[in-house]
């Protein structure tokens, strides 16, 4: 006879662990989550580290192309100080750089005010304008200014913003939308779905019949009506964006709930005597929670697309606030002559639907094994 | 065949009847009016106006007054569009939409069919991989971001087609269009049909005509394609009908005068008429193309009968 040696007891994997697993095998999905956390970071924190407000025009720098280097570059600084000079009513003699510091003579018919070393100042490209030498008539100014190094990695807009801080602002604004109508979405189609699917009978039947009214609806006229309803206020719009789009979660929620309350283990659990609110918390909601965040990492796409196409028309984010939908529809006007205005918006937009469905797709493979 | 088509038709009455009254209805609870738009208006001739247009009686009376008119074919005039008849605006409107909805239909049928079959054949091989990350790319790129990378490579960078305009529906002018309009479509032509041919190929007549040594030609398009074209079938039907009534994005994007955008335009300027007119328009091409599927299902499927 030999001892049973006491072994530690065996440790079941939970359904979420198990899942877990699965996911972490799934590299697309790994690295889509990766990708995704990446760009919500940059998005919420970036904006306030980029050397510009997302707000602040420059009008030296209008349609600036894209570049890593930092404006300005040389052959700009003649053109910048022509631009200068001619607002300071003179003419420009010379200049030379030194140590870092543009020396700028400047010439008149009339005596020089030594006050026009503000307009050096107030101008995108200078700062540190001071008064170098001076002529004994007065027609005869030297000044000195140091160059100002701006940095605009992906350009700038139309009115001279920075491209970059405006695309980290947008996603800030279209992930934190898809999120907050996502979230809407779906708390009002679980709750929707659950009460049918549990009460059943007559309820169920006109809870289902008022959500295949609200299919029939062209879905555009809705939005639109919504707009029309809600006027263009952002966050009333994608309150009713979210109610318009929990459609579907309600239908899967009411048929898991239906189908869940029939199965096997929760009449074995009623026959053992658990309470309706044991039942509910072990078996029915764990049971529900697969489908319904499934669902949801595929809402959140949607919803972006959804309010990228709203502000592609006019509809949704206004000046100066932006979206991934505002800044593409802009870069759209500009193909011909700034196409970065649309490639690095797009590139945001594109990528972030692509890691959003790897993720949902990764999803369903783990927690829906059989579906695979 | 014909007494089924004639009762469908009947029943579409009472369906219209409710789309109408529940548009009529929510389009007047709707903040603002036609001629709230423009600032400091006289009110005298805004109530000219509103009684010129029939605006100043009582709701119901208007809304009789609309069923009757509508039942005798006239939508009314638009409000925003002064001189023109709703009836006239789609008159020029709907044909162009027609023709590019009517092509991108096409184009997505035959070339998402044919992706999704040979991704079928090849399943679990590089062809069937790159047919579905062609898919997955071509549902998720947005019509907005399509639409401009097309006319940034093709009109701008090579200037092979012209950036945008209709130019009286000019071959190269229509490329555009058509195809940002169908590439989602393929995408989605080409997953239905890979997973339906899959199926249809698993299935036991095929066995059996494999068995009895047929070609792979035959088998393939005489007896899969037919069983896998079904679900195709059922999603062509809705999908003609919202490509045929146009799209705001490509006639944005593409400048051409189709329907699409009075859709979002008219409720936005409360142009009563036009709002009722798109809304009949779109319902009547959901119920027609619904009827044309069934009868197709009735086609493809000899199983299916409407006695």
């Amino acid at each position: 006879m030999t001892d049973i040696t006491a072994s530690a007891p065996v440790v079941g994997r939970s359904l979420w662990a198990d899942a877990l697993a699965r996911l972490k095998a799934n590299r697309a999905a790994m690295f889509s989550l990766f990708y995704l956390t990446l760009m919500a970071l940059v998005c919420v924190f970036g904006p306030n580290f980029t050397p510009h407000a997302y707000t602040t025009i420059y009008p030296d720098y209008v349609r600036t192309q894209p570049s890593l280097s930092a404006y300005p570059k040389s052959e700009m600084i003649e053109t910048a100080l022509q631009d200068v000079v001619r607002r300071m009513r003179a003419d420009l003699e010379d200049w030379h750089e030194q140590d870092e510091r543009v020396f700028v003579t400047i010439s008149s018919p009339k005596t020089i005010d030594e006050r026009v070393t503000r307009y050096l100042d107030r101008s995108d490209t200078f700062d540190n304008a001071r008064i170098e030498s001076k002529s004994p008539d007065g027609l005869k100014l030297t000044m000195s200014a140091t160059v100002k190094k701006q940095y605009f990695f992906f350009g700038t807009d139309n009115t001279g913003r920075d491209l970059l801080t405006r695309t980290l602002m947008a996603g800030r604004v279209s992930l934190s939308i898809g999120l907050l109508a996502g979230c809407v979405a779906v708390a009002i189609g679980v709750l929707y779905g659950a009460t049918a699917g549990f009460l059943g009978g007559k309820t169920d039947e006109v809870m289902m019949r008022i959500v295949d009214v609200l299919y029939s609806l062209p879905f555009i006229f809705f939005v639109i009506m919504l707009v029309v309803f809600f006027g263009r206020n952002f966050v009333l719009m994608f309150l009713a964006v979210g109610a318009v789009l929990w459609l579907d979660m309600a239908r899967i929620v009411r048929g898991q709930a239906l189908s869940i309350r029939r199965q096997e283990y929760v009449q074995a659990a009623e026959a053992l005597g658990v309470g309706s609110g044991g039942i509910l918390r072990r078996h029915i909601v764990p049971n529900l929670l697969g489908p319904v965040v499934i669902y949801m990492t595929l809402l959140v796409p949607q919803v972006i697309i959804l309010e990228s196409f709203l502000s592609f028309l006019g509809l949704g984010v206004q000046e100066p606030m932006t979206s991934w939908g505002v800044l593409i529809s802009q870069g759209a006007k500009n193909i011909g002559s700034a196409n970065w205005l649309l490639l690095f918006p797009a590139f945001f937009l594109v990528s972030t639907l692509f890691a959003l469905n790897f993720v949902g797709d990764g999803l369903r493979d783990a927690l829906d094994p059989k579906d695979r | 065949m014909l007494r089924y088509v004639f009762r469908r038709l009947l029943t579409a009455i009472p369906t219209l009847f409710v789309i109408v009254t529940i548009s009529f209805f929510l389009i007047r609870v709707a903040p603002g009016g036609p001629f709230n738009q423009e600032r400091g208006l006289n009110p005298f001739i805004k109530a000219n106006l509103n009684r010129q247009f029939g605006l100043d009686e009582p709701l119901w009376m208007q809304y009789l007054n609309y069923l009757n008119n509508l039942l005798h074919g006239n939508f009314g005039p638009s409000y925003n569009l002064p001189d023109f008849t709703v009836t006239e605006l789609f008159k020029v409107g709907l044909p162009v939409s027609i023709q590019v909805g009517i092509s991108a239909l096409i184009l997505a049928l035959i070339i998402g069919g044919i992706l999704g079959i040979v991704a079928a054949l090849r399943q679990n091989k590089a062809a069937d991989y790159a047919v579905i990350a062609t898919a997955t790319a071509g549902s998720t790129i947005p019509t907005f971001v399509i639409a401009p990378i097309y006319q940034l490579t093709f009109a701008t960078t090579l200037a092979l087609v012209p950036v945008a305009t209709w130019g009286n529906g000019a071959l190269l002018n229509k490329i555009g269009p058509i195809v940002t309009l169908a590439l989602p479509q393929i995408a989605i032509v080409a997953r239905l049909m890979r997973g339906s041919m899959i199926e249809a190929l698993r299935s036991h007549h095929i066995r059996t005509a494999r068995a009895l040594g047929l070609s792979d030609w035959s088998i393939i398009v005489k007896h899969a394609l037919r069983g896998a074209l079904l679900p195709i079938v059922s999603y062509a039907g809705p999908a003609a009908a919202a490509l045929l009534t146009g799209s705001i994005i490509v006639e944005t994007i593409f400048q051409i005068p189709g329907v699409g955008r009075y859709f979002v335009e008219a409720p936005l300027s409360r142009d009563y008429a036009l709002v009722m007119g798109s809304v009949v328009v779109i319902a009547l091409f959901t119920i027609v193309f619904n009827l044309i599927v069934d009868i197709l299902y009735a086609v493809v499927d000899p199983r299916v009968r409407y006695d």
